[in-house]
């Protein structure tokens, strides 16, 4: 029998549906889901090797949160718009940003959609719905709540789906966000991937609480904690919430209980502040793990469907990589354009000031 | 034509606005029933209803926040700061997020947001009702900053704002909030971003002002005329990008230069108006330029007219740069 928490479980450990919650996914799309949770898996190993080797700068990855990240994406309609934090590349890819427009961001190249202004995993893409990626921690929270805001005053049908880490949750954003999606009835799922850690900060050192989902009571919404390693039971959790937000009911903040069996990102050794044993508990209920076992139970899936998988994943991935690593970086006059809509006075003559200078002896460091 | 002080020309801009483009909405703290602390959204509720004229909970990262995403879906968000001293919780969400938005999504999410903001002493208002705080905001790059002087400029320069493409920081200066009154046309007009105004001529020094200030440097002017000193007083109205042009054709032709205002000196914009001019009209000038600001010290309630750089304290600036 699982725990009498109050935590949404669906994929049950003998691979059945609980069916209170069981969100009723076709086998198809069981299986597009699994094959992008590898897909993100295998291009989280492969950028971080690409890191090691000094190829791209950086990556911030999604190791062992696979299910909570593309699960929460999948439940959300075209038509709503997504506020992503930094670590959710595969639900972008899921929803249509194409891997080779993302590896041009990741080496910062002239065909990066957002011009190579921004560091790895920082890519934007408007057309499926995805936000602009912000470093600073819960910016993006209130901006979620103002989008969907901005639509509700506009009568039209949209809701929006932010995720956050728990480090979050202590930002004003968060506070700001949850506090006005609560006053004005704000259709937006608050999707919090609790993964125990902020850089090196245990969630102990966030909050008090005893939840996070909790914190919801305080803004008059609705507070759900769902197992972030059961893709069924995040999937059927966050299409109740948007059923909610789209009766008009308001906002939900989801505390999607998870791991990051990562680093932070390819600059962080968590080596120096826990030890693998902790891993362990985790890596048992590994989210992708348990999808392969329910797809195979059901003959859905196995070994030799897997390996291809992986070599067309693979293949798609190391020539995306050769494409962007023989295009160049973007044109010198583009630091200027953007700033504003038409460069005034000062950008250009700034623009002509290095146009006309000495160069820099390399692109990096 | 109508006379107008400049909160009800401000006013007028924003019904005009909204009558316009129904994108156009207001935020923040008692911007609605009560119409404002200081009116400028007075009768807006009553036309526009409160999903376009809203009373938000009292927080401004949350209103620029929140602007932020409306501005991304859609809308037009004309946000309200109570006083730009209560700016500073959403300075991330405009330094950031707002003003950054176009550049860092490769134009893919061009954020637009007007930020309104009552600036300046001389109120009795103390420290946290009286920070003229510009320079934070002109050295960011993605914004545009503005503060008008004149009630017919505040409705032309707001309707501009409105109409830019890119966020702009619209500080308004409360001490002459009814105290400029003027001819302002009825119906909409515009008065271009990016152009300064020659309100006085002059031959003898260049004065560079804005908002409040700007009284008291025409004021020090017309008395600098019983020493024999012509000064040429230049009301900058956008402060970024800012007129370079009218700047060095006065300055060209005064070879003398006396900014002022009320922020405190150290990296105020009076250093970066010098710099310009020095880097440009060095050749051209007569005498050290000098700066006429507030102090570099919090702003004192019981001595704010000791503080702020006006008439008494611009006039011997001008004497002095014609001087020497």
């Amino acid at each position: 029998m699982p725990p009498d928490d109050g935590v949404v479980r669906v994929l049950r450990d003998d691979l059945t549906l609980d069916p209170e919650n069981d969100p009723g996914l076709s086998d198809a799309e069981v299986l597009h889901l699994y094959r992008h949770m590898v897909m993100t898996r295998l291009l989280d190993e492969r950028l971080v090797a690409l890191q090691r080797q000094g190829r791209i700068g950086f990556h911030v990855g999604s190791l062992g949160e696979e299910a909570a990240i593309l699960g929460a994406a999948f439940a959300m309609r075209k038509n709503d718009f997504i506020f992503p934090c930094y670590r959710e590349f595969g639900a972008a890819l899921m929803r249509g940003f194409e891997l080779g427009v993302f590896i041009h961001n990741m080496f910062g190249t002239a065909k990066d959609t957002v011009r190579g202004r921004q560091m790895p995993d920082h890519y934007t893409c408007r057309r499926v719905g995805w936000g602009s990626i912000s470093s600073p921690v819960g910016t993006q929270i209130t901006q979620a709540v103002g989008f969907a805001w901005g639509a509700k005053i506009r009568k039209q049908d949209v809701a929006t789906l932010v995720y956050f880490g728990d480090g979050a949750t202590s930002s004003s954003d968060f506070h700001s966000g949850m506090n006005f999606a609560g006053v004005f009835r704000v259709p937006t799922i608050f999707f919090c991937r609790n993964n125990g850690w902020a850089i090196s900060v245990p969630v102990t050192r966030q909050t008090a609480s005893r939840t996070f989902a909790e914190k919801a009571a305080a803004y008059g919404i609705l507070g759900v904690r769902v197992d972030g390693n059961d893709l069924f039971a995040v999937v059927s959790t966050v299409r109740k919430a948007l059923e909610r937000g789209i009766r008009g009911q308001g906002a939900t903040l989801i505390e999607a209980i998870t791991y990051r069996m990562g680093g932070h990102s390819t600059s962080d050794d968590p080596n120096r502040y826990r030890g693998s044993e902790v891993l362990e508990p985790w890596a048992s209920r590994d989210p992708i793990g348990r999808v392969r076992a329910y797809l195979e139970k059901r003959e859905l899936w196995d070994g030799a469907a897997e390996e291809r998988l992986i070599a067309e994943i693979d293949k798609e991935f190391r020539e995306a990589v050769a494409v962007a690593e023989r295009t160049p970086l973007p044109p010198l006059e583009s630091m200027f354009e953007d700033v504003y809509e038409r460069p005034p006075w000062h950008l250009l003559e700034q623009r002509a000031q290095l146009l006309n200078g000495p160069r820099a002896p390399s692109p990096h460091s | 034509m109508p006379q107008m002080n400049m909160v009800q020309a401000i006013n007028d801009a924003l019904r005009i606005a909204m009558r316009a483009d129904d994108r156009v909405v207001i935020l923040g703290e008692d911007v609605g029933r009560v119409g404002g602390v200081f009116r400028v959204t007075a009768g807006l509720f009553d036309e526009f209803g409160d999903e376009r004229v809203i009373d938000t909970p009292l927080s401004e990262n949350g209103i620029v926040g929140t602007a932020v995403g409306m501005a991304l879906y859609g809308l037009v968000p004309v946000v309200e700061i109570q006083f730009a001293d209560f700016i500073w919780p959403a300075y991330d969400q405009i330094v950031n997020e707002l003003a950054k938005y176009r550049y860092r999504s490769g134009g893919e999410y061009p954020a637009k947001v007007v930020i309104r903001a009552p600036v300046g002493g001389g109120i009795r208002g103390g420290h946290y009702h009286s920070q003229h705080p510009e320079a934070p905001f002109i050295h960011v790059a993605g914004l545009k900053v503005v503060c008008p002087s004149s009630a017919y400029d505040a409705k032309g320069l707001l309707l501009s704002a409105i109409a830019d493409p890119d966020p702009v920081l619209f500080f308004e200066p409360k001490r002459v909030y009814r105290a400029a009154k003027g001819e302002v046309p009825a119906g909409a007009f515009t008065v271009p971003l990016e152009s300064a105004a020659v309100v006085r001529p002059g031959r003898h020094v260049t004065v560079l002002a804005y908002g409040a200030m700007l009284y008291e440097a025409l004021d020090a002017a017309s008395k600098a005329v019983a020493h024999g000193v012509e000064a040429e007083v230049i009301d900058l109205r956008t402060l970024w990008p800012v007129d370079i042009t009218t700047i060095l054709d006065s300055v060209r032709r005064t070879g003398r230069l006396v900014v002022v205002h009320e922020a405190p000196r150290t990296c105020g914009f009076g250093a970066e108006l010098v710099s310009l001019v020095v880097e440009r009209a060095f050749y051209h000038l007569e005498a050290p330029p000098i700066r006429v600001t507030g102090f570099d010290t919090p702003f004192p309630y019981s001595l704010e007219m000791e503080y702020m750089p006006l008439s008494h304290r611009i006039l011997p600036a001008l004497l002095e740069a014609v001087r020497s």
